[in-house]
């Protein structure tokens, strides 16, 4: 069988407040795109392998019985070579990654901080504010091991994280999460249209914005309701507003506010809350505190809708492991304790009906622009690619 | 806009005790060295065959006859020489120890002793 290729990171879509990459930076995201491909195509199952033919038959050997939960599973194996080998492959990709996005942003920062500029002055729908403070779950360390996180200022008005972190998506994700790494939202627009057709949002509340790669595809689903996104990350907030902008859309008002308090916006204001991948990045008390905040700001009849990664519960333990591994080597401290709760218990903590809570798999069209055009009749064929998040939520009743 | 270290900041540190996975931290350094060559070398053979894209669609030559290129004697002698030196560079550390193991060589300690006479 032939091997299968992977796109150029140079198919992405570069709007207007995206870096610019020469020859050379290019190869370089491609190499690290084929890199973590390789490491997880080939060298994690050589882990697997080690995990059954050495580290569970000598954990069996000495406590008669095979690890009961990942923590045991992880103290057995991190002794492992195979396990260390991979590791440390893993990364050391991942520092790169940071290293090559970083060089190439800040190589032409002054311009791109110009652009989202011209984008923002005057703007309304960008509202920042100095008062806010970095909570706990965001400055403790540096999350997925990105120099700076999502809110380090190096200059007054930089977005060097912000910048560097939409070009590096692609990366990891060898493109599966589309041109304008937005695939996330695009699911969640095309689960509504297929399964809630009669439901238009008026206002609409995406918590943990980030730079708005899933708020944007929202607010396009439903281009007559006003969108408000959140996040405290001020660098990340100026590119979001401006990369909205450069991609015609003026529905969404971008806020630096601490979702754990949003006593600016009153109860019931709200058609339609969201997260994407952002609960794993609070805290034991910052979930709380949200999840009270969107059950007081949901209007009767509205819909909260999280993607997140799948729970832990039900999973075989090897699993659970490997998934945990950002946990520790990824700085994403709140991953697994996160995927470990009981997300009935939480919504029900904090006054939802949790009977109300549903999950499902939510599905984004494969981008044609990454991917190339599919050949009629290879309909049932998608080569791996169809893109399927985890949703969680539930409609207030 | 303040004056920043673009080189040091690009390569600066996530915020956070990093983990080492190998038996002792250099080796991991080492492979990290390693694996960053490696991606430099990636980008360099990328840019050769952008080269040859270039030469090719310019007219200058195909590739065919890149392939078909048969180096005439001087030439081979010239790059027998030449990656005979690459790899005596690259395996210098093993030819060190080889002849570090095939000698009696005195430490510099044992060497100090003698030469102050066990008064340090
Ligand atoms: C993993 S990112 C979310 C990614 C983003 N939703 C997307 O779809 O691409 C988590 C974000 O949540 C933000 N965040 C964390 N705690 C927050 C809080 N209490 N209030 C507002 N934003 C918060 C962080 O600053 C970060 O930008």
């Amino acid at each position: 069988m032939a091997t299968k290729t992977l796109p150029s990171w140079d198919v992405i879509t570069k709007h207007d407040v995206f870096a610019d990459a020469n020859h050379d930076e290019v190869a370089r995201l491609n190499f690290l795109t084929h890199l973590n491909v390789h490491l997880s195509a080939n060298v994690l199952p050589g882990v697997k392998n080690a995990y059954e033919t050495q580290v569970k038959p000598e954990f069996i050997k000495a406590q008669g019985h095979e690890p009961e939960n990942r923590h045991q599973l992880r103290a057995a194996i991190t002794q492992n070579h195979t396990f260390q080998m991979w590791s440390a492959l893993r990364r050391n990709t991942m520092e790169m990654r940071q290293q090559a996005g970083r060089a190439q942003v800040l190589r032409q920062i002054e311009d791109i901080v110009a652009k989202v500029e011209h984008y923002n002055e005057g703007a309304d729908t960008l509202k920042l504010d100095e008062s806010i403070a970095i909570p706990e779950n965001v400055g403790s360390v540096d999350i997925h091991c990105q120099p700076g996180c999502y809110y380090t200022e190096y200059f007054e008005n930089d977005v060097t994280v912000a910048a560097s972190y939409d070009l590096g998506l692609f990366v990891t994700t060898a493109g599966l999460l589309g041109a304008l790494s937005d695939g996330g939202g695009q699911a969640v627009g095309k689960w509504l249209a297929d399964n809630h057709p009669d439901f238009q949002p008026k206002r609409i509340l995406d918590i943990g914005c980030t730079i708005g790669h899933n708020a944007v595809p929202l607010a396009q689903a439903f281009p007559n309701a006003e969108v408000i996104a959140v996040d405290v990350a001020r660098p990340s907030l100026r590119y979001a507003h401006a990369r909205a902008k450069a991609l015609g859309v003026n529905n969404i008002t971008f806020v630096q506010a601490d979702a754990e308090n949003l006593s600016q916006y009153q109860d019931e204001s709200f058609d339609l809350i969201t997260t994407a991948m952002f609960w794993h990045e609070t805290s034991d008390t910052a979930m709380p505190n949200i999840l009270k905040e969107i059950n007081r700001l949901l209007k009767t009849g509205g819909l909260t809708l999280h993607l997140e990664q799948p729970q832990y519960q039900g999973m075989g333990v090897y699993e659970q492991f490997i998934r945990d591994w950002d946990t520790y080597y990824n700085n994403e401290p709140y991953w697994g304790p996160m995927h470990d709760l009981d997300l009935k218990d939480m919504l029900s903590k904090c006054g939802f009906n949790s009977d109300d809570l549903f999950e499902t798999g939510v599905v984004s069209l494969v981008d044609e622009k990454i991917f190339g055009k599919r050949e009629k009749g290879d309909a049932g064929e998608d080569y791996g690619r169809a893109p399927v998040w985890n949703a969680f939520g539930l409609w207030k009743k | 806009m303040a004056e920043i270290d673009k080189l040091n900041l690009a390569g600066t540190k996530a915020k956070g005790q990093r983990p080492y996975f190998l038996a002792d931290k250099q080796t991991e350094q080492v492979m990290s060295i390693t694996m960053a060559l490696a991606m430099e070398l990636s980008v360099a053979r990328e840019r050769i065959a952008t080269l040859e894209c270039v030469l090719e669609q310019k007219g200058v030559l195909t590739r065919d006859e890149l392939a078909a290129f048969k180096p005439d004697a001087d030439e081979v002698a010239k790059r027998s020489q030449e990656t005979q030196e690459y790899l005596a560079r690259i395996l210098r550390i093993i030819q060190q120890d080889k002849e570090e193991l095939m000698s009696n060589e005195p430490t510099v300690e044992e060497v100090q002793e003698k030469l102050t006479q066990g008064n340090t």
